[in-house]
């Protein structure tokens, strides 16, 4: 499915900002993305499972607090990181 | 040839200053990681050739980079420090210090982070385990600070050093907490803040709760010194208890800063970098008129050295992990500022250079030859 990322990530990718990844879960869906992607999930939950303070993920433009919630086929996957801090 | 390299990890990346010996000419390298924070970056001084940075972007998670060929290509760690999965765990907000481990042990690293974390990578930084007879005290024991203790930035583990006739002999700093040792490589702890002032504690041989701001261990020696929030301080080894030369220092200059940079060779020589602590504590240079001060005989006598820097109107703060020394004879001290200059002494303190201006906030500076 289609995952839209912020440009604080854009290093992971090649500087590409719409990537593809798969799965049932967001975290299933973000394990994909590290596996193409390394290093890339870390940056974004940490070593709990959180969703890092400043990052939002949204999924079909729906704010979603945890990695465990579910994804269907189609779904488009919008992260957001602040970049508040001067 | 090994060339000089002062590796200066700031708020915005990492710039690297890179000379010949003759330390004559230099020329500045990056920004690498540009508008991420760097707290540390550190040579291998085993191999020449590795380099680690702590690395920080905005709100993202914290990592660790690596170069393998002396800062030309950079690759991220397989598993940066963090800690185990648990309820309620903690997660590292960030990297602050990394140590090379001894020189019998070629790939050890040890990182600092806040929360107060201790870590250990075995392959030169690409994979880091929680060494966990610290972590796993991090739940009970009284002197890892939690959060409502932490200071603005949280509070830290750095300063880890190793003892150069035993790498089983481990010492950190915790600000705050105090300075703590491991005689097993880390599986136990003990307190070592006997004699070290804590004036915002009420009990004046407290075990615990001090602030340590930077601790070094002799590379030959093994002789200890730390620059702590109430003064600097050299270690008695056969009593386990702090002296405070700091109390030879000038009334009015007082012996309250950051960073403290010993002599590569010489462990009777060290120098530090007195700031204002006095009322709400600035932490700038005393006065606006900045200063190195150095001792040639452990802290039993001082000399003002100025040579060189602004005479007044200068209210920078050189941060802890801001000033170091590198190998030369002369040996070559340098120092970043928080308004992002890079000053530089090729007489041991002597005259002072300004070697560029205009960088970010200077959060670290380490010196290296680097093959």
């Amino acid at each position: 499915m289609r995952v839209i990322l912020p440009s604080p990530l854009a290093s992971y990718t090649a500087n590409r900002r719409e990537v593809e990844a798969q799965g049932a879960t967001v975290d299933e869906l973000l394990a994909d993305l590290d596996r193409r992607y390394p290093g890339i999930r870390f940056r974004m939950i940490d070593e709990q499972d959180a969703i890092r303070p400043h990052v939002k993920i949204f999924v079909n433009r729906h704010q979603v607090a945890s990695v465990a919630s579910p994804l269907a086929p189609g779904d488009e996957v919008l992260v957001v990181a602040a970049l508040s801090g001067g | 040839m090994p060339r000089l390299s002062v590796l200066v990890g700031t708020r915005k990346g990492l710039f690297v200053l890179s000379a010949d010996r003759a330390r004559r000419k230099w020329r500045m390298d990056g920004p690498h990681f540009l508008g991420e924070g760097v707290n540390h970056a550190v040579a291998d001084p085993r191999d020449g050739r590795t380099l680690l940075a702590a690395v920080k972007a905005g709100h993202l998670g914290p990592t660790v980079f690596r170069s393998t060929d002396a800062g030309a290509t950079w690759s991220e760690a397989a598993r940066p420090p963090q800690f185990d999965k648990a309820p309620a765990g903690d997660a590292v907000d960030h990297v602050f210090w990394l140590t090379p481990g001894h020189a019998r042990h070629p790939g050890r690293w040890y990182a600092g982070t806040s929360p107060q974390g201790l870590f250990v990578s075995n392959d030169a930084g690409a994979t880091w385990e929680g060494v966990a007879g610290f972590n796993d005290l991090r739940a009970t024991a009284p002197w890892i600070a939690r959060g409502q203790d932490a200071p603005p930035d949280g509070a830290t583990l750095h300063s880890i050093n190793v003892d150069p006739a035993d790498p089983r002999h481990l010492y950190v700093g915790l600000s705050t907490g105090g300075v703590f040792e491991s005689h097993d490589a880390g599986a136990s702890w003990k307190p070592l803040n006997r004699g070290c002032a804590a004036d915002f504690l009420p009990d004046p041989e407290a075990e615990y709760g001090h602030d340590p701001h930077c601790l070094r261990v002799h590379p030959r020696s093994g002789d200890v010194y730390q620059q702590n929030h109430c003064g600097i301080y050299r270690l008695d080894r056969a009593t386990r208890r702090w002296e405070r030369i700091g109390n030879a220092m000038p009334r009015e200059v007082g012996d309250i800063g950051f960073p403290l940079v010993l002599h590569p060779r010489d462990p009777a020589t060290l120098w530090v970098f007195p700031m204002d602590g006095t009322t709400v504590w600035p932490r700038t240079p005393v006065g606006g008129r900045p200063a190195v001060y150095g001792s040639r005989d452990a802290g039993r006598s001082w000399k003002r050295m100025d040579r060189g820097l602004p005479p007044s109107q200068a209210w920078f703060t050189v941060k802890r992990q801001a000033m170091g020394a590198d190998g030369l004879d002369p040996t070559g001290l340098y120092f970043g500022t928080t308004n992002g200059e890079v000053w530089a002494s090729f007489d041991e303190g002597a005259s002072w250079h300004c070697l560029c201006l205009h960088l970010p906030q200077v959060h670290s500076v380490e010196a290296a030859l680097l093959a």
